[in-house]
């Protein structure tokens, strides 16, 4: 089962980030995904939070208590949320928006400028679908295809080839990052290695 | 039964395979059992009911009012329905209180109408963004005088787009109000929901009337207690009235006439309670301790269940989807035969309440109970369910 929880501020377009989460799993890629928004009296501008709750069968408690995946998109949103980030969970930050805090937790790690990729896109408008082309890249809990299946409807038609793009744009960083995190570990692998190697010929 | 069968209007159906709130699935499941006219005043967390049906009821001919207050909401139901619509409404706790008296008045009349409650955390303002199931009682008891009405309650988006259906059919059925008795939690979260072709949803049409025009009696009972009915402006004089009455509905203020039309009010619903009450039921056979639950709740204690079941307990679930007529005989029935049973709620016992009426003493009823703005943790009905099995 995976909890997931996007947050920022309100007019972020974090709602729809969750909806179309959703959407794709359960209509696209057959599961059961239940999305629930944080719903108080909150008002543009104050966090703002949509949750959703992935399983292979039928989701039985609908609210998310410890999310294994929390997308932050504001600094208000990451202080209020990051405590409640599962231990080895991921954390995935707008890299403009939010300074981390030092921490001593186990929890990976990763960040993207979405607002500005959005701004170069054209509009600041579309950072939420730059955020779940990233996320969906980084945690491979949805498949792109089904993303953008799900984008009719929940995105005024005239706009969902720019949203595209910009999902697009994310997704492509995210692998960007990943492979260079792979390449990153081999060569830290490789140089553990000869190090072994150096520290037992020296021994011998 | 003399009711009309027939396969839903396809111009109010949304077929295919959707991602709604169940807010939004009440108002699609209105729609594609033919309600054509809805009349309300919005209120937190049943808004989005409101929003759909503003947005879609246009598109299949339908009239959308947004009244002054929920009185004049059910108020315009009433007139509504006479005219022949099928007619709903939605709110939630302060708008169902303000509901009552007319409520009470479509229940004398006998006007099949339709109203959603999604329940938040009460009494007064309470919760207004919070989970409730605190209305459970007061929609069977919230008017004043003996009367019956049918109350239903779903688990989820897909359930409220069917129970809302069937919310239709019943009401029609029985010339009565019927209630769908959701949550905010439901109303709010986005599940799948599959809305099937029109013509594989069953539709009943209420029965009309189609006698001389000088014959016509709003009031006298049919084979199944209940009256025929005709549409206002279709040429049939007749009366109606929220006084004591007779078949002709007239107003007849004696002591005889009350018992007439109150019984017939009560008799309808309890001597049709069989065709009426639906329940679900799970390993209930070899049962020690069976769980009563409904709504939310009941998926929320679904997990505690397995749980438990997990833990070497005989375990059964009783889920409820028809709330009133209250399921007195089949609660009866596994009491004979339990050790206990076990009803969690958002509230302090409502249904308790009742479950312990139905058993009548034969084994203790444990309440898992909490005020609303959440639902249960599974672990807290969990240790209730260990408790009972001691």
């Amino acid at each position: 089962m995976n909890e997931i929880r996007f947050s920022g501020f309100g007019g972020q377009g974090i709602i729809r980030q969750g909806l179309i989460l959703g959407k794709a799993l359960s209509l696209y890629d057959n599961k059961f995904a239940t999305m629930t928004q944080s719903f108080g009296p909150e008002a543009r501008g104050s966090a703002c939070s949509s949750q959703v709750v992935v399983a292979e069968e039928r989701v039985l408690y609908p609210y998310v208590t410890k999310p294994e995946v929390l997308v932050a998109m504001s600094q208000e949103a990451y202080d209020k949320y990051e405590p409640e980030l599962r231990e080895g969970g991921i954390l995935i930050i707008d890299s403009d928006l939010v300074r981390l805090k030092p921490s001593k937790r186990k929890i990976k790690i990763y960040s993207i400028p979405s607002t500005r990729f959005a701004e170069e896109i054209g509009n600041r408008i579309y950072a939420n679908l730059v955020m779940l082309g990233f996320f969906t890249a980084i945690t491979k809990i949805v498949t792109p295809e089904a993303i953008k299946k799900a984008l009719p409807g929940l995105v005024p038609s005239r706009y969902i080839d720019i949203n595209i793009k910009a999902f697009d744009k994310g997704y492509n960083y995210g692998l960007e990052v990943l492979e260079k995190e792979a390449q990153e570990k081999a060569e830290e692998e490789k140089t553990e290695k000869t190090q072994k190697l150096k520290g037992k010929g020296t021994k011998k | 039964m003399n009711v009309r069968k027939k396969s839903a209007d396809p111009k109010g159906v949304l077929t295919g395979v959707h991602y709604l709130d169940g807010d939004y699935a009440i108002a699609e499941g209105a729609l594609a059992a033919g309600c054509r006219f809805f009349a309300g005043y919005p209120i937190t967390p049943s808004t989005e009911t409101a929003e759909r049906f503003a947005e879609r009821i246009p598109m299949v001919g339908g009239v959308f009012i947004q009244m002054e207050d929920e009185i004049a909401s059910v108020a315009a139901l009433i007139g509504a329905s006479w005219a022949g619509l099928k007619a709903m409404t939605v709110t939630s706790g302060p708008g169902f209180s303000l509901m009552m008296e007319n409520i009470g008045l479509a229940c004398m009349m006998e006007v099949p109408i339709v109203i959603a409650d999604v329940q938040r955390g009460g009494p007064s303002t309470g919760l207004p963004t919070l989970t409730g199931q605190g209305d459970m009682q007061q929609v069977k008891w919230g008017s004043h005088g003996d009367y019956e009405i049918i109350a239903l309650s779903p688990d989820s988006p897909q359930e409220c787009f069917d129970l809302t259906i069937k919310a239709f059919n019943l009401s029609e059925m029985f010339r009565v109000p019927v209630f769908i008795m959701t949550d905010e939690c439901v109303g709010h979260m986005h599940e799948k929901v599959v809305i099937p072709p029109a013509e594989e949803i069953e539709i009943v049409e209420r029965k009309w009337y189609e006698g001389p025009k000088d014959k016509y009696l709003p009031y006298k009972p049919d084979v199944d207690l209940v009256p025929f009915m005709v549409k206002a402006g279709d040429g049939y004089r007749f009366h109606t009235t929220g006084l004591t009455h007779d078949e002709r509905g007239y107003p007849v203020i004696n002591a005889e006439c009350q018992d007439w039309c109150v019984r017939h009010l009560c008799d309808k619903i309890r001597l049709n309670a069989d065709k009426i009450i639906e329940y679900k039921e799970d390993e209930t056979d070899n049962a020690e301790i069976v769980v009563v639950s409904y709504g939310i709740t009941s998926r929320v204690a679904w997990k505690a269940i397995q749980d438990a079941r997990k833990a070497g307990i005989k375990v059964g679930s009783l889920r409820l989807i028809t709330i009133w007529p209250f399921p007195d005989k089949r609660i009866e029935e596994l009491a004979g035969k339990i050790k206990a049973f076990v009803v969690p709620e958002i509230n302090l016992g409502q249904i308790k309440r009742e479950v312990e009426r139905a058993a009548k003493g034969k084994v203790p009823v444990y309440p898992v109970s909490h005020c609303g703005g959440w639902v249960h943790n599974p672990d807290n009905i969990l240790k209730v369910i260990k408790e009972a099995a001691k």
